[in-house]
């Protein structure tokens, strides 16, 4: 009993952290590609022969390969656990995805709310990324960054509370089921439910989450904390080698995670009509990955469509905006909920 | 078997964590060790099925207000060469005194089982049971707290932006400053 318990969490570990990689290297490819061909150019082409798909697998391997440097006047113990401190954040929302109805790592009572906190970690790792650099341009990127992600983690997590609301459940499992059994005037007809009852009823949250997990992930048009004509490279300016590409690859598994998650709250998330829960275990993550794979497309727009905001701009639509527009949204979801 | 692993791993970067947090000469690695203290205890209130408390533990401490402390302090840049200089004469003696004192005390309340024994049976921190609690027998205070809080944040913003004009800065108009607000 106990050996299973060790390898199962072995395997368990394993499976995160594929599905994270994976995740990370597709959605990096995606944007090589889709940038390249709203710009109208052909993008990665050779690697791997067919379309450039070995392209990220390629600068992988050549990031992997380069000499890390360490400047003089770097904290060093700070800097060199900066990235796994930001990775780790990530890492473990990918722990609570559900992809069927038994396909999680780990099903917690309290799914959204240990997403919301666990991936605020990674706001410490770019503050300690930035500071322990030594170098303004870093230490202005880090303090822009913390700035935003603490702006925007109020929207994004109060958009989660209208979800919660009407789900009546904190779980992840728990609202993918209260999504499937959601009842329209009564009735809870499987084919009415084709369309996501969240996306309707949650759509003023969808768009505050939505916009919320672009600044979270700081991606255009809310990029100030690396804003290259401005700041070089802000707090990953310093770093080189395998750590950049942590903080590379975090950025990307970060966006795949966000979207897995805006995916599961509002969109329906593995469940799709008329399939029986045995099924939905081998059909699930196909369903899910589909609509994580929509989301990231959006986001990938998004970045190569909007200009970058000012800081002032960006922080005035998260106070002004974002967070009255998502209180008004919980009231209202409150009230309705009582009243019917 | 699990738990005592985790208790392994986590107890010692607990310490290591407290330690860095009073040892340290650079206030960032003063605050990552409180972080790292911060975190062992949340994963502590996990492994003894509080996973609450250790969310909340997470999402408040490392998570809001760490970032704050590590803002503050980057913002205000402090060097790491801090002077090291004692303002209060004594000091350490007095603080080694008093430091005793605690143990002592803390020892004595110990023994008399002022601080309640656990009761043996496993605690049951699932929010219903939390949200139970504190919507139930608990309301009034918990209301309260919040009354508090939303006093305190109100004046810290009135204290930020309504300021006596002779601080704002209008020294000329100095017949009507007495406590007014713009």
């Amino acid at each position: 009993m106990i050996v299973n318990f060790w390898v199962t969490l072995g395997i368990k570990m394993a499976l995160v952290l594929g599905v994270m990689l994976v995740g990370a290297l597709v959605s990096i490819f995606g944007e090589l590609k889709i940038s390249a061909h709203m710009q109208s150019r052909i993008g990665p082409y050779f690697a791997g022969g067919r379309w450039g798909w070995a392209q990220p697998l390629a600068d992988g391997l050549k990031f992997i390969q380069k000499e890390e440097i360490i400047p003089d006047t770097v904290d060093v113990r700070v800097f060199k656990l900066a990235p796994y401190v930001v990775l780790m954040g990530t890492m473990a929302i990918y722990v609570v995805i559900p992809f069927g109805p038994d396909m999680v790592a780990g099903n917690l009572d309290l799914g959204v709310f240990y997403v919301l906190a666990i991936s605020s970690i990674s706001t410490v790792g770019v503050l300690m990324a930035g500071w322990s650099s030594g170098n303004k341009y870093s230490l202005m990127g880090g303090l822009r960054a913390a700035a935003q992600l603490i702006a925007y983690e109020l929207p994004l997590v109060l958009a989660v509370v209208g979800v919660v609301i009407l789900a009546g459940t904190l779980s992840l499992n728990g609202i993918v089921e209260a999504q499937a059994q959601w009842q329209w005037f009564g009735v809870t007809p499987e084919w009415l439910n084709v369309i996501p009852p969240y996306l309707i009823l949650q759509a003023v949250g969808f768009a505050i989450f939505l916009t919320a997990s672009l600044a979270e992930l700081s991606r255009t048009p809310f990029d100030m904390p690396i804003a290259e004509s401005e700041l070089v490279m802000g707090y990953l300016t310093e770093y080189s080698g395998l750590r950049f590409t942590m903080f590379f690859l975090g950025e990307y598994a970060g966006m795949v995670a966000l979207a897995a998650i805006a995916s599961t709250l509002f969109l329906g998330g593995y469940w799709l009509p008329f399939v029986s829960d045995d099924l939905l275990n081998f059909i699930g993550p196909v369903v899910l990955i589909t609509k994580i794979a929509l989301l990231v497309f959006l986001f990938i727009w998004m970045r190569w469509t909007f200009p970058r905001l000012r800081e002032d701009q960006l922080q005035q639509l998260a106070w002004r905006i974002l967070i009255p527009v998502a209180l008004a949204n919980i009231v209202v979801t409150a009230v309705l909920k009582v009243v019917f | 078997m699990g738990e005592l692993v985790v208790f392994v791993i986590f107890a010692p970067l607990a310490l290591v964590g407290a330690l860095t947090m009073v040892a340290a000469r650079n206030p960032v690695h003063s605050a990552m060790g409180l972080l790292m203290t911060l975190f062992s205890v949340a994963v502590f209130y996990v492994s003894n099925n509080g996973h609450f408390i250790a969310a909340v533990q997470v999402i408040v401490y490392a998570g809001a207000i760490m970032t704050l402390f590590l803002f503050v302090i980057m913002l205000i840049g402090v060097d790491s060469a801090q002077d090291n200089q004692e303002v209060l004469p004594n000091q350490r003696p007095i603080a080694v005194a008093l430091g005793l004192a605690l143990l002592g005390l803390v020892l004595a309340a110990g023994s008399q089982g002022w601080v309640p024994r656990g009761t043996g049976s496993p605690v049951n921190g699932t929010i219903e049971n939390v949200s139970d609690e504190l919507f139930g027998a608990w309301i009034l205070p918990f209301e309260v707290t919040s009354l508090l809080l939303i006093i305190a944040s109100v004046g810290t913003i009135a204290l930020a932006q309504f300021r006596p004009r002779a601080i704002a800065g209008d020294e000329a108009d100095e017949s009507a400053v007495d406590g007014e607000l713009v």
